[in-house]
């Protein structure tokens, strides 16, 4: 799960790590007010209108914008932000609506820095990783010149340990800016490998870490997300953030969204396949196995889906009727590998949604496994046009066909 | 032969009284499997299906039942909890089923799991192992099913089968068993980022059982384990390894399903690791449904 900015730096408040001043707004006249309440405060007219969606890359994008000329310009900016659709690297060509801002105090940074924390999962620990190549992608930094990343890994027994820090700091050369500037540092990074813990984080990245003139280090972004297997300890009791709270509906696919509150994995993809699959990494592979056989047709998978092991009938029929509800799909493919799942109550599940919406397009399944008999049964005595397949290739086979067939149909019709 | 589990393999199962935890240790004891304990705190004293004895804590199934394997169904805010209970207890197999454990959890279980092999290690003592979290188990057709795969697909044999995906294991041995190929042991290590069994640990063990003639290695994007599976098999396998990659088609950034199948940084993708087995002499099935056939070919 993803979280907003100044979500980030709220959080990031509560443990003692710096942060810039700075305050939400989710309208223009906030944000006005928002900049006029920050001058006051700070005594400097400087002001930074940030736009608040989840994905990175802001900045290059728009989405960014210095106010120097007090809460006038602040509001001039705040107009032009909010409401945009802010293209970046990270949200596809359609970009995203901007509905949340950030207005934040502009400091005077000497330098940019780069920290981040992740779960490595080859080394089974937390690894904080710094680099002196702040501002700038990870990513990119990692790939062209990776000496310039410096990494520490924490054992979870002992926790993160001063000399730890100390060797990012002394890595960084932040004794230049003078020795208490290394101490800030360390501090920084025990506040933030307790939030982290204590906070289910996957990811913790501050991309500009800056060192100011007087010396300071404070984080000028903010990036969390969490482990969504920990939401059961984050509901707002014993003073931890409640993720409900923290969740934005706006920056979620809405089907994904719909998926998820039904108990199901689903992730929308381009093509014009629907798929129902028990298991993640049979739904991959029937991904793939469509790709594979309809790559010269203009044959993809619409969606990955996931109805998981043990999917009652109900959540069967909600994740056909999504899969029906979606215009692009021109055919599906249900593919159950029956094992505690039984073939039975998936095909039933089928044939409650087909029933009630309608079946429009071509429907290919493949029966394997528990039940696979009773399964079949049902099916043939629905009474819906429903071709079955005998293996993954086969269906694949079939469903490249009921494609191109019904492609064929509608330039026939065209005519 | 066989690896990890067999006929004489003597099984708690800690969460013996909850749903999933009951329905299949009946499963197991249908399919033959010796389930000597259950262990559900507070519940101490009662008889599963009037013949297995339930126990308060693992300590005491083991010392009372001599189980050595203990497979979990406890939900994921106590199964970390319940995967250090069962290492403690000197169980030397731990099988986690649970899906939904906090990978926090996970990274203090493995520094347990890592610093009590070392010790064994250290005095020449067999190691404890852990298989999953999120995996569908362990079975050796025809001896022992541990865990939640559907043991009517399996024939006994002679090919190994170590897979990420549970339903995609029960496809390669499916498609195995209608070739009239048997299965040695399967081994579903699970599609959690952190957790016990590797690759490289379960294809060591295939290497090194005589009964086992070939392997089927199943994989999925994210992470680095295929690759370092291939840089095993490169040096020192020496039997026909046939695997499948999950999720080419999959896209950057987005979580498939398991916790663990995720493109990041542009790192774990699925051209990635069909490419390193390729190098390292495994062949690489172009679709899932040709799994077996890939390894039949590949077997004299």
């Amino acid at each position: 799960m993803k979280i907003h900015e100044y979500q980030g730096k709220q959080i990031f408040q509560k443990y003692g790590v710096p942060t810039p001043k700075g305050y939400a707004a989710f309208s223009v006249d906030e944000a006005e007010a928002q900049a006029k309440k920050l001058i006051a405060e700070t005594g400097s007219p400087v002001t930074v209108i940030k736009a608040q969606i989840h994905a990175g890359g802001r900045g290059k994008g728009g989405g960014v914008k210095v106010a120097k000329g007090g809460a006038a310009e602040a509001r001039q900016l705040a107009e032009k932000i909010l409401g945009m659709q802010l293209v970046t690297h990270q949200t596809g060509p359609e970009g995203q609506k901007v509905r949340r801002l950030y207005v934040e105090q502009g400091l005077d940074m000497v330098r940019e820095l780069y920290l981040g924390a992740v779960v490595d999962r080859d080394r089974r620990r937390v690894a904080f990783m710094a680099s002196t190549e702040g501002g700038v992608e990870i990513e990119k930094v990692a790939e062209e010149s990776p000496e310039k990343i410096l990494t520490v890994h924490v054992d979870p027994t002992v926790g993160l340990s001063p000399y730890q820090s100390r060797k990012l700091a002394f890595g960084l050369g932040l004794e230049k800016h003078g020795k208490e500037t290394v101490g800030k540092f360390v501090k920084l990074m025990a506040s933030l490998y307790d939030l982290f813990i204590k906070e289910d984080c996957s990811l913790c990245e501050i991309n500009p870490l800056v060192v100011l003139k007087n010396g300071d280090v404070v984080a000028l972004d903010a990036k969390l997300n969490f482990d969504d297997n920990a939401d059961f300890r984050h509901t707002g009791a014993g003073g931890s953030a409640s993720w409900n709270d923290l969740r934005d509906v706006d920056e979620e696919d809405p089907v994904e969204l719909e998926a998820k509150q039904a108990g199901l994995n689903y992730v929308s993809l381009d093509g014009n396949v629907g798929c129902l699959v028990n298991g993640a990494g049979l739904a991959m592979a029937t991904m793939d196995i469509i790709k594979h056989a309809g790559k010269d047709h203009g044959v993809a998978p619409a969606n990955f889906l996931d109805v998981g092991g043990g999917a009652t009938q109900e959540q069967v029929t909600k994740a056909f009727k999504m899969i029906l509800s979606s215009p692009k799909v021109k055919a599906i493919f249900v593919n159950i590998f029956g094992g505690i799942m039984k073939c039975d109550v998936i095909a039933s599940g089928v044939v409650a949604a087909a029933k009630e919406l309608g079946l429009k397009v071509p429907l290919v399944v493949r029966l394997e496994g528990t039940n696979v008999e009773l399964g079949r049964k049902i099916l043939n005595e629905s009474g819906l046009a429903i071709s079955a397949a005998s293996t993954m290739a086969d269906g694949a086979e079939k469903i490249v066909k009921a494609v191109t067939a019904g492609h064929q149909n509608q330039a026939g019709a065209g005519k | 032969m066989s690896i990890l589990v067999g006929k004489e393999t003597r099984v708690l199962v800690q969460g013996i009284t909850g749903g999933a935890g009951s329905f299949h240790a009946k499963q197991m004891l249908e399919y033959g499997t010796q389930v000597v304990a259950g262990c559900t705190p507070t519940r101490g004293g009662e008889k599963f299906e009037g013949k297995v004895p339930v126990f308060d804590t693992v300590e005491a199934a083991v010392r009372e039942t001599r189980a050595d394997t203990s497979v979990i169904f406890v939900p994921p805010p106590g199964a970390a909890d319940a995967i250090l209970e069962a290492i403690d207890a000197g169980c030397k197999l731990v099988v986690c089923i649970t899906e939904g454990i906090p990978v926090m959890d996970m990274i203090k279980v493995r520094r347990v799991l890592e610093a009590t092999q070392a010790e064994e290690a250290s005095r020449g003592a067999p190691l404890t192992r852990l298989i999953g979290p999120n995996c569908p188990g362990v079975i050796t057709p025809g001896a022992c099913k541990i865990g939640i795969m559907p043991g009517h697909i399996h024939k006994a044999g002679h090919v190994g089968v170590v897979s990420r995906s549970g339903t995609l294991t029960y496809e390669a041995v499916g498609q195995l068993t209608a070739l009239g190929i048997g299965q040695s042991t399967c081994v579903g290590i699970g599609g959690d980022p952190v957790a016990g069994m590797d690759f490289v640990d379960v294809l060591t063990l295939f290497q090194n059982d005589p009964d086992t003639h070939g392997v089927i290695m199943i994989g999925e994007i994210g992470g680095g384990a295929e690759e370092r599976g291939a840089e095993y098999i490169k040096s020192k396998m020496t039997k026909p390894v046939a695997a499948f990659i999950a999720g080419t088609t999959a896209p950057p950034g987005k979580r498939m399903g398991h916790a663990g199948a995720i493109i990041a940084g542009g790192q774990g993708t699925a051209s990635a690791k069909i490419a390193a087995l390729e190098a390292a002499g495994a062949k690489v099935a172009p679709t899932p449904s040709d799994m077996a056939s890939t390894l039949k070919s590949m077997m004299k």
